[in-house]
């Protein structure tokens, strides 16, 4: 758990922009594209106004939303304003997120020359009739295409991003997405739960009774199943929903927030955090646009976190990620020794195959990820 | 005395006793809308969020009326639950007349006709007040045909307000004046006070409210508690107006409050009646009666450093509350704590609340007992209210529970099911008549224990809130008991055990791991829960382990959401005991002893 101050940054951009919205999403996003240009004039006012104590970035990751629905000259501009105006460091990570379909294999080449050096294609699946009903615009063929598109224009890093635990939907119809998106060889995948949450779509049709979620046990199977297919197609898991072709290809980006590292976010809801305090940009991009238009910094909440709180997260976040819990990190932070505070615990956890306690760490199994949260209350 | 009148509103639940008090209270300039606070009567936080009246209040309303003289009236405020029906007589008896409050849209209520008998049999002056009559679904005809038919009182003497929007005050203050008699008494004659209520005051002690039948109280005077057979010396005397004020003296026919270096309202009986120890009146007030408690459970605090705090807080609580008793208690599993004493299910409910919420105490409370007695084989008799306390078997002669007279009335269309729930709860020697056409009275004598457990609530349900339900303890009869032990995992649960009659005891034990099935949440392992008597297993249930979270993603930096939900699980978790490795939530306690069907 790396938490200096010192550290390089993440720097997040948050586009805030969809052509339709996806039927499980309740991200922040507008489907009014006639507003791009806005935005983009006062991201720029938020980048030039925004806090100076951020020193150096070695990570950038520009994600939405829908990144792709803007034009390689405006990605270009974006990026210019940002090396203009931060110090990114040299080999800095740098993410797009690229829904398939959006741009050609040309226009994935000159992403590269950009200096983004890493691709998250938003796939969900390859099965047709679920990507209707996650309410993508995009078919399996067309995703196909991208990921090939993106190995072509020599993308090594290039993530996945998919979702599994569907109503209805079998391991092996499952299975299959993960073996398609396979082929391509990817250097990192995101599987995520499907979540019925409310407000969305889906959530809407789960509250009318129409949709029956699926049980604890089928999704419990889905997680232990789908890590030990990956695990032998070479993937490590190292945190509940992310999977990596090699350490070094895990998320740099995605740890930072795990780990108590600095990051700044721009654009609407994008969340920032440095020494102990985090903040929050307006989720509305009307409030978003109106502060800056105003010349006002766009945040609309942030609190100062105290140690009980800083430690509970460096606690939950720990359980989530198979590095699990530094413990002798954990003393010097926050002074306590967890083996004396929580031992009979632990070694009751340990027993039940929750964790593992070895090498000074604390490390959550499979089937302890998939109850981190739970063990995160005890 | 002339210039005095003395009356309570009387009300069904909701049909606005409170806001109309408030009215009365603005209108007589007692106090403006500066100092107004939203249904004054009501002071306490519990009172004003369940809407219930739990303690009674008084205050004396200074009123010019139209004959151009100024009258003092006094509105005694009463408690409007089953558990406090004693105290609704006593302040119901310090009247001449009542308000009889009418909703314009609901009419006539079983809470209305139960007031109205309690009212009859103090030989009050009623007079019926049809209120809400702005609603659009007001149906003033309506009531006015059931206060004819169904109350028997004159239509003719209604009077319509809506004490929300402050119409037709004036003519209820007229109506006090006009037609509630004065009060009568003599002045000179000697004291007879009857205590109401008590209230503790940090500063000055116990706050005696009285009313004043016959002669004279001044600071000064000693005084004589003649049921308590306790004698004081006054130190102030006054009447309630928004606060107290300090006055010369009582006198006959008056309400007003006592000081007399009482250090707890317990040293206060309600009902009990105060006179001059030089001069005693011949003979006491009629109607007291001791209070007692017939509901006890044990308090535990759920972390065991917070014993000494619940100790001091106990304290604190009781000074003012004469019907809560209370004495140092342990568990095996729950470690130090109290058995307390209850006058029903609702006061329990409010005393944990209080605790909760002034004290900022987390508590767990066992399961509600009553009280039993067994008579042994060497002649001793044993009362045991605490299961942890059941004799040993062998040595039993005989056991008795606790009876009661339950007293309901409903509209006769009610009759069949309220019958079988009474039947159900084992009751019997039942008696039956018609009060009015339609109306019926129905009584049945019930053991207790059939009571505390949620006849309650059914009975409210079976009745869809029309009936009205009032008991009396009668005796103690013999009873096949048998004690049910509640396992989890193995290990007992001293303070989920249940005495219970014989017959009842196997689906009490199914009910109970049922109910703690769904209580108690899935936890990392499995755990068995089962019911026992003496060793043989009777009911069992298992919680199957927790093994999958929703695997939520935590993304975009935004951690604070994620902790602040876990913050408040873990808040939840608090108001868990642990036992062995099991988390019991406080829930889990008092669940046990509710049915399925509320």
């Amino acid at each position: 758990m790396v938490s200096e101050e010192s550290s390089a940054a993440g720097l997040y951009v948050h586009i805030p922009f969809c052509r339709s919205r996806c039927a499980y999403c309740d991200f922040c996003s507008v489907t009014d594209t006639g507003l791009i240009e806005r935005f983009l004039d006062a991201l720029c006012t938020e980048i030039d106004a925004c806090p100076k104590e951020f020193e150096r970035f070695d990570t950038i990751y520009m994600g939405g939303g829908t990144p792709s629905l803007l034009s390689l000259r405006q990605i270009k501009a974006l990026l210019e304003k940002i090396y203009h105006a931060f110090l990114v460091l040299p080999d800095s990570e740098i993410t797009i997120e690229v829904n398939p379909a959006d741009w050609g294999r040309d226009d994935l080449v000159a992403l590269r020359d950009l200096g983004i050096n890493r691709i998250s294609v938003g796939v969900q699946s390859l099965d047709e009739k679920e990507l209707v009903f996650l309410g993508r615009r995009h078919s399996s063929r067309q995703a196909m295409r991208t990921m090939e598109d993106a190995v072509v224009a020599g993308f090594t890093n290039m993530s996945v991003d998919l979702i599994y635990g569907l109503p209805g939907q079998t391991f092996s119809r499952w299975q299959d997405s993960l073996a398609g998106v396979l082929r391509f060889g990817p250097a990192h995948l995101s599987c995520y739960e499907l979540e019925l949450k409310p407000h969305t779509p889906l959530g809407l049709q789960y509250e009318r009774g129409e949709l029956e979620p699926r049980t604890e046990d089928s999704l419990r199977d889905f997680f232990m199943r789908t890590s030990l297919f990956l695990e032998d197609a070479g993937y490590l898991h190292y945190e509940i929903s992310s999977f990596a072709a090699g350490m070094d290809k895990a998320s740099r980006h995605n740890r930072k927030y795990w780990d108590h590292t600095p990051y700044l976010g721009l654009g609407p809801s994008a969340h920032s955090f440095r020494g102990g305090r985090r903040w929050w940009n307006h989720s509305s991009l009307i409030d978003y646009l109106r502060d800056l238009s105003a010349a006002r910094q766009p945040v609309s909440g942030s609190e100062d976190l105290d140690q009980g709180q800083l430690r509970l997260e460096a606690w939950f976040l720990g359980l989530r990620t198979r590095k699990g819990i530094d413990l002798q990190q954990y003393r010097r932070r926050f002074c306590c020794d967890l083996l004396e505070e929580k031992g009979p615990l632990l070694k009751e956890w340990e027993t039940a195959g929750l964790v593992e306690i070895a090498d000074g760490f604390i490390r959550p199994t499979r089937a302890g990820m998939a109850v981190a949260d739970s063990l995160a209350l005890l | 005395m002339e210039d005095i009148r003395n009356f309570s509103i009387i009300a069904h639940i909701d049909h606005g006793k409170s806001t109309l008090a408030d009215r009365l209270i603005l209108k007589t300039g007692v106090c403006d809308l500066r100092t107004y606070k939203d249904q004054m009567l009501d002071n306490m936080d519990i009172e004003r969020e369940r809407g219930i009246t739990i303690k009674s209040q008084a205050i004396s309303l200074p009123y010019q009326a139209k004959d151009g003289k100024t009258y003092s009236l006094n509105l005694i405020d009463t408690p409007g639950h089953v558990d406090f029906s004693y105290e609704v007589s006593r302040s119901l008896a310090s009247c001449e007349g009542v308000l009889l409050l009418i909703d314009a849209a609901q009419g006539v209520q079983a809470q209305t006709l139960a007031n109205l008998y309690l009212a009859l049999e103090h030989d009050l002056e009623i007079i019926p007040v049809i209120n809400k009559i702005d609603l659009p679904s007001a149906d003033v005809d309506r009531v006015l045909e059931q206060i004819d038919v169904e109350l028997g009182l004159d239509p003719d003497t209604h009077l319509k307000c809506s004490a929300k929007e402050g119409t037709g005050i004036e003519e209820i203050l007229e109506a006090v004046v006009q037609r509630i008699p004065p009060p009568t008494g003599d002045a000179l004659a000697p004291l007879a006070a009857l205590i109401f209520d008590a209230h503790y005051d940090s500063f000055r002690g116990t706050v005696i409210h009285c009313r004043v039948f016959d002669g004279t109280v001044k600071a000064g005077d000693t005084i004589r508690f003649m049921f308590n057979d306790s004698v004081y010396r006054v130190e102030e005397v006054g009447h309630f107006l928004l606060t107290r004020q300090k006055r010369e003296r009582l006198t006959a026919g008056e309400v007003g409050y006592i000081i007399a270096g009482v250090k707890t309202v317990a040293d206060v009986g309600i009902g009990d009646t105060i006179t001059l120890e030089e001069r005693p009146c011949a003979k006491p007030l009629p109607g007291f009666k001791e209070i007692k408690p017939v509901v006890f459970a044990s308090i535990y605090p759920i972390a065991s450093d917070d014993y000494e705090d619940l100790a001091v807080a106990l304290e604190k609580y009781k000074l003012n509350d004469a019907a809560f008793v209370y004495e140092k208690d342990s568990s095996v599993a729950l470690g130090q704590g109290f058995r307390c004493g209850f006058l029903g299910l609702l006061h329990l409910d409010i005393v944990q609340e209080r605790l909760e919420r002034e004290y900022d105490l987390s508590i767990i409370l066992s399961v509600p007992s009553v009280r039993y007695r067994f008579t042994l084989k060497d002649g001793t008799v044993e009362y045991v209210d605490n299961p942890s306390h059941y004799p040993n078997v062998m040595a039993i002669e005989k056991s008795e529970e606790p009876y009661i007279r339950a007293s309901m009335m409903m509209p006769d269309r009610y009759l069949g099911a309220v019958m079988s729930l009474c039947i159900e709860k084992r009751g019997v020697n039942s008696n039956l008549h018609y009060t009015s056409p339609g109306r019926a009275e129905l009584t049945f004598e019930m053991p207790l224990s059939e009571v505390i457990y949620d006849f309650y609530d059914r009975f409210k349900s079976v009745t869809q809130g029309y009936g009205s339900f009032d008991y009396d303890i009668i005796d103690y009869r013999e009873s096949h008991l048998v004690l049910l032990d509640i396992l989890v995992n193995g290990e007992k649960v001293d303070a989920l055990s249940q005495i219970v009659h014989r017959e009842r005891a196997r689906a009490r034990g199914v009910q109970a791991c049922d109910r703690l099935r769904e209580e108690i949440p899935r936890q990392m392992f499995k755990i068995a829960i089962q019911g026992a008597i003496g060793g043989e297993i009777i009911s069992r249930s298992t919680i199957s382990a927790f093994r999958k979270d929703v695997t939520a993603k935590c993304y975009g930096g935004d951690i604070s959401r994620k902790r602040k939900l876990l913050e408040k699980q873990k808040q939840g978790k608090k108001r868990m005991k642990m036992i062995g490795s099991v988390s019991i939530p406080q829930s889990a306690f008092l669940a046990v002893l509710k049915s399925d069907t509320d």
